[in-house]
């Protein structure tokens, strides 16, 4: 347990952790920009995962030490990175064919809102100053059989980001599978938002509190908790 | 006898005229050819529109091209960048339109202009304010959206390396939109680090064909944007 804005729940860190446990050996997976960055870093021993990221690499490794970068060797948010041995380069288009066609296991995005059915808003504020850059998130969450997605339960202003509906532009509708929070692993079910698990000093109340829809607690059947 | 090669960067682009289209590859700074837009800022064409996945950074490359006003449309799908100023201006000044296109789309409808293909469906961005105006239709219990094929009469790219006739190695990832914008431009020209004689890239490691390609020229250093924004450096 570490201290936040709220005094319980996890910290990025144990978010990006608790999400790395669910990823299965052997997935193939793109992660986003910014917090889903930070999962690779806490992949449980034992487990090969393969990172895509769709300006054209399957294999990425982390960053190159200091002097041996190539500046044309870079993720998808623009950073200096490695191949891995096995690692492959390819054009655009193959590399969302990967993504279009079905063929990654699974994604992990931000969000500024996610709604009861699983609506995803991630790129676009919408206000009319705006500059609007989507990226390749909209492709993604259409193409990846899995969604995940780490963010903050709340906004730095207290609101939720779990929502009855997006008021943000959207990115895809009915596209995300499961939610890491500081305060609740939540999966999205036809159903509604269902509880998986609560972060140390987290109870069910605080996080229905803290939440813009139902909640369904933890399903019976499930070993969690 | 084939023959590809322009003596030099303002010989390879002297062709391009007011009011085209053009595709310049690029995912960032990786593959960006800088020293042919800055070959076309110098040879003056205007009212161009630009199909891209970005606005470059700094005031260098694409950056410079739109800073010089040469740019009144742009086609790409993340036009935001930490260090530049440039396209956010033209923007909200409305001198320059922006067509944006989620970056699978944007693949896609290019790799489709130049394979002949002038439409086709995709679920990409069903739902999102991107699909307004669009024709949808379902597949397989699915709703998706019609997509024009893109060409161009230009287009501009950057290899590693380059035979006469034209056959393409790329480095890393600056591979990205180079191949399908060699398929979809009517006159592909393309900057190449090392130039080799036909027969000394292996046949099968070629990634771009000859056919797809009209010009090559030799530019032997390429700069990196990076060095160029880190240095302060502007264009022209």
């Amino acid at each position: 347990m570490t201290e936040t804005g709220n005094s319980i729940g996890w910290s990025r860190e144990e978010m990006a952790g608790r999400l790395a446990e669910d990823i299965p050996d052997g997935s193939y997976v793109n992660l986003g920009i910014g917090l889903p960055e930070l999962v690779a870093r806490f992949v449980p021993e034992g487990r090969e995962l393969v990172y895509h990221t769709e300006n054209g690499l399957l294999g990425m490794g982390p960053s190159p030490k200091e002097g041996e970068g190539d500046p044309e060797l870079i993720n998808a948010g623009k950073r200096q990175v490695t191949a891995k041995p096995g690692a492959s380069y390819f054009h655009q288009s193959d590399s969302f064919a990967m993504i279009r066609g079905g063929h990654l296991d699974l994604c992990v995005l931000g969000a500024l809102q996610v709604s009861r059915a699983g609506d995803l808003a991630n790129w676009s504020l919408g206000g009319p100053d705006d500059i609007p850059a989507v990226g390749g998130a909209m492709d993604l969450v259409a193409g990846v059989k899995s969604i995940f997605v780490i963010t903050q339960h709340c906004t730095k202003d207290g609101a939720p980001k779990l929502v009855e509906s997006c008021t943000y532009p959207l990115t895809g509708l009915r596209v995300v599978d499961r939610v890491y929070t500081d305060l609740a692993v939540i999966a999205v079910r036809p159903e509604g938002f269902q509880l998986i698990e609560l972060a140390p000093g987290a109870d069910f109340d605080l996080v229905q509190e803290r939440t813009g829809a139902r909640l369904l607690p933890v399903a019976e059947t499930t070993s969690h908790v | 006898m084939i023959d590809k090669r322009a003596a030099n960067v303002a010989e390879a682009v002297s062709e391009v005229f007011d009011g085209a289209t053009i595709m310049i590859g690029g995912f960032g700074e990786a593959g960006s050819p800088i020293e042919l837009i800055h070959a076309l800022i110098d040879q003056g064409a205007s009212d161009l529109t630009v199909i891209s996945n970005n606005c470059g950074s700094g005031e260098v490359g694409l950056a410079a091209l739109l800073k010089a006003g040469r740019v009144s449309k742009m086609i790409c799908s993340f036009p935001r960048t930490a260090n530049s100023t440039v396209f956010p201006d033209l923007y909200r000044s409305g001198r320059t339109q922006l067509e944006l296109v989620p970056q699978g789309t944007l693949a896609e409808r290019i790799r489709a202009g130049g394979a002949g293909i002038p439409a086709f469906y995709t679920p990409t961005a069903v739902g999102t304010p991107l699909a307004d105006g669009k024709e949808t239709r379902r597949f397989h219990d699915r709703d998706c959206l019609l997509e024009s094929g893109l060409t161009a009469d230009f287009t501009l790219i950057k290899a590693r390396r380059a035979d006469t006739h034209g056959n393409l190695v790329y480095n890393k990832t600056a591979r990205n939109f180079s191949p399908v914008m060699a398929m979809a431009g009517r006159n592909t020209i393309v900057q190449t680090a090392e130039l080799v004689a036909p027969g000394e890239i292996d046949p099968e490691l070629v990634i771009t064909p000859e056919i797809f390609v009209d010009r090559v020229v030799h530019v032997p250093n390429p700069a990196h944007e990076s060095a160029l924004v880190a240095a302060g450096a502007t264009y022209p």
